[in-house]
């Protein structure tokens, strides 16, 4: 086969038409239904402990904790990667995607040891959100303390 | 001895006899249309050990042992073994060995170790060094994701252009003499890199290799593609066969009537949510060592050329953005080799 | 009707998502980064908090929101100590977020083995 920078990005077409895409329509549509269903129990959560008294930060900090909770334990049924293959960004996107995103690679690396496996590959997949959402809040802070 | 054939081919003049196979799977691949053809269906991925890892090595063992077996043997008659496996630094197949106590070489091929494995054993006999080899090639399906991409566990959608990696290993026993079919001559591949950077499209980063060797195998042995009953290749799935029939076509090839790929016939791709097709070390070894051997035993096919391919990136080069080189290696496998039937 | 606006907002947040990764092949750890820095951001330009007291859940639980946690805490900190906000209020307002995911994980590591699929 003629390797040639041409026939390369010939080639590179041919694949184009010959991978199916993803059916978009029918994985937003799973998308927005799991994800919209993820967020009301987030709601439903918040709107139990309000009635309790507890106040508006608490709630936040409490319904969050219930849904990673949750994803965890799906997470180590087997159940959560079923739901994310079906939801896709669904189940990705909400705050249980990150307590599967961090329960997983525990759970798979365990068997390399709590220190080297776990410990060390526990955020393989959920630290750079820490990171750069870290980095994100610093400048943001820096930016707001030299202009408010 | 052997020929030297054209460009990149051999042409074998020993008997060189694929005297028996053996073919483990996982239950996925036991469920799936060629579930009847496999020799072992394992029960659960594990397999009564701890890790994948070891899982995958205790195949290797025990479907090594079970090749020897079906070839009238004992491990102590086998004189080399060359096998290999997609974890890193080959632990699959040297776990998998370790106490069969023969002579090994491991080999790396990535998909295509299979071929890669027939290809050097067919040459050890050839040259007399041996006249009893044993091969192999495995892969198992959660240590591979676990290596090359997520942790199972984790929560996403694979795209359609994926492949399924089978679990299972394949072996056959290569005598020198013996029963048919035999290895009668082989195309080695180079690598070919189209530039393919998506490792979710691994079909589209061989198929030109594919394409590569089967016009090199023809030209070589200057035959058209009708010459054999099928043309197999390793673990193209379907979008690497349509590429494989169009690259070729264009060189004005035609094997669309006799062509068909070890990952399309191993899954269901209706009912088995398999995408593309199956892929990994053991998709070209146990369809071969079960469903294709069995039909060469048949007489259903007389004349095969069997392609395992392979895609040779690893994650990190993947995460360094490079293009996923490809490589195939062709072996023809006969009943009946000139002036013998 | 609060349940009404989470679902519709919440849910659209993940198409949103749903469609970069149909379209540009993003993984799911690329995304969650992305939504992450893009919460952070709207939550330090103020845009995020009307959507926040709209929905409620519905922009809370997505991971913008985590964003929208840490900017949020960062600029508190900063009003309340000065500069030394910067350092510590991003992490402070997502401590229980960031802590509950690292227990729970580890318990479930202690409880389960890998699963095939």
């Amino acid at each position: 086969m003629d390797n040639s920078a041409k026939n390369k990005k010939l080639y590179q077409e041919m694949v184009k038409k010959a991978s199916p895409n993803s059916h978009i329509i029918k994985d937003c549509v799973k998308a927005f239904v799991i994800g919209g269903i993820i967020c009301c129990i987030g709601q439903f959560i918040t709107n139990y402990l309000k009635e309790l008294g507890l106040t508006q930060n608490d709630t936040g900090i409490y319904t969050s904790s219930v849904l990673i909770f949750l994803a965890s334990l799906l997470t180590g049924l087997g159940l959560y990667g079923k739901l994310g293959k079906f939801a896709g960004a669904g189940s990705i996107v909400p705050i249980t995607g990150f307590s599967n995103s961090v329960t997983s690679p525990a759970i798979e690396f365990k068997k390399e040891g709590f220190i080297t496996g776990l410990g060390a590959k526990i955020f393989i997949v959920a630290g750079p959100v820490i990171l750069y959402g870290v980095l994100t809040s610093v400048v943001v802070g820096i930016i707001y303390y030299f202009i408010k | 001895m052997a020929k030297h054939i054209g460009k990149q081919s051999i042409k074998f003049e020993k008997k060189i006899s694929v005297t028996s196979t053996a073919s483990t799977v996982g239950t996925k691949e036991g469920e799936g249309p060629l579930g009847k053809y496999f020799d072992v269906i394992l029960k659960d991925a594990v397999d009564g050990e701890t890790s994948w890892e070891k899982a995958e090595s205790k195949i290797v063992q025990d479907n090594l042992n079970l090749a020897v077996k079906k070839a009238g043997l004992s491990m102590d008659d086998i004189e080399y073994i060359f096998s290999g496996d997609l974890l890193n630094q080959g632990t699959g197949s040297t776990y998998g060995i370790r106490n069969l106590n023969r002579p090994f070489f491991g080999l790396y091929g990535a998909c295509s170790t299979f071929g890669e494995s027939m290809c050097l054993a067919s040459i050890m006999i050839e040259s007399g060094g041996a006249s009893k080899v044993l091969i192999g090639a495995s892969s198992h399906f959660c240590a591979a994701e676990k290596q090359f991409r997520f942790p199972l566990g984790l929560g996403t959608q694979r795209p359609l252009t994926s492949t399924w990696t089978v679990t299972g290993d394949g072996a056959a026993v290569l005598c020198k003499n013996g029963n048919p079919p035999y290895i009668v001559g082989m195309t080695t591949g180079k690598i070919v890199d189209f530039g393919i950077t998506d490792a979710n499209n691994m079909g589209a980063a061989m198929a030109a290799a594919a394409a590569d060797i089967i016009m090199t195998n023809l030209k070589d042995f200057n035959i058209s593609p009708d010459y054999y009953d099928l043309i197999i290749t390793g673990d193209l799935g379907y979008v690497g066969k349509e590429l494989t029939i169009e690259l070729l076509k264009k060189e004005n090839i035609d094997i669309s009537n006799n062509y068909t790929d070890c990952g399309i016939e191993i899954y269901d791709k209706n009912t088995q949510d398999t995408h593309s097709g199956g892929s990994g070390c053991a998709c070209s070894a146990v369809t071969f060592s079960s469903y294709f051997y069995n039909k060469m035993k048949k007489g259903e096919l007389n004349r095969i050329l069997f392609i395992p391919t392979g895609a040779l990136m690893s994650s990190t080069s993947v995460q360094q953005g490079e293009s996923i080189p490809g490589i195939a290696h062709a072996v023809i496998l006969e009943n009946f080799p000139k002036g013998d039937s | 009707m609060d349940y009404l606006y989470a679902f519709l907002v919440g849910g659209g947040i993940c198409v949103i998502g749903q469609i970069l990764i149909d379209k540009t092949k993003l993984t799911s750890a690329r995304i969650l980064v992305l939504f992450v820095v893009l919460g952070c951001i709207l939550g330090g330009l103020g845009i995020y908090q009307p959507l926040v007291n709209f929905a409620g859940a519905g922009a809370t639980v997505p991971l913008p929101g985590f964003g929208n946690t840490l900017a949020k805490g960062v600029i508190e900190e900063v009003d309340r100590c000065g500069l030394l906000g910067v350092l510590t209020g991003g992490l402070k307002a997502s401590a229980a977020g960031i802590t509950s995911a690292i227990v729970f994980a580890f318990l479930a590591a202690l409880i389960f083995n890998p699963k095939e699929k």
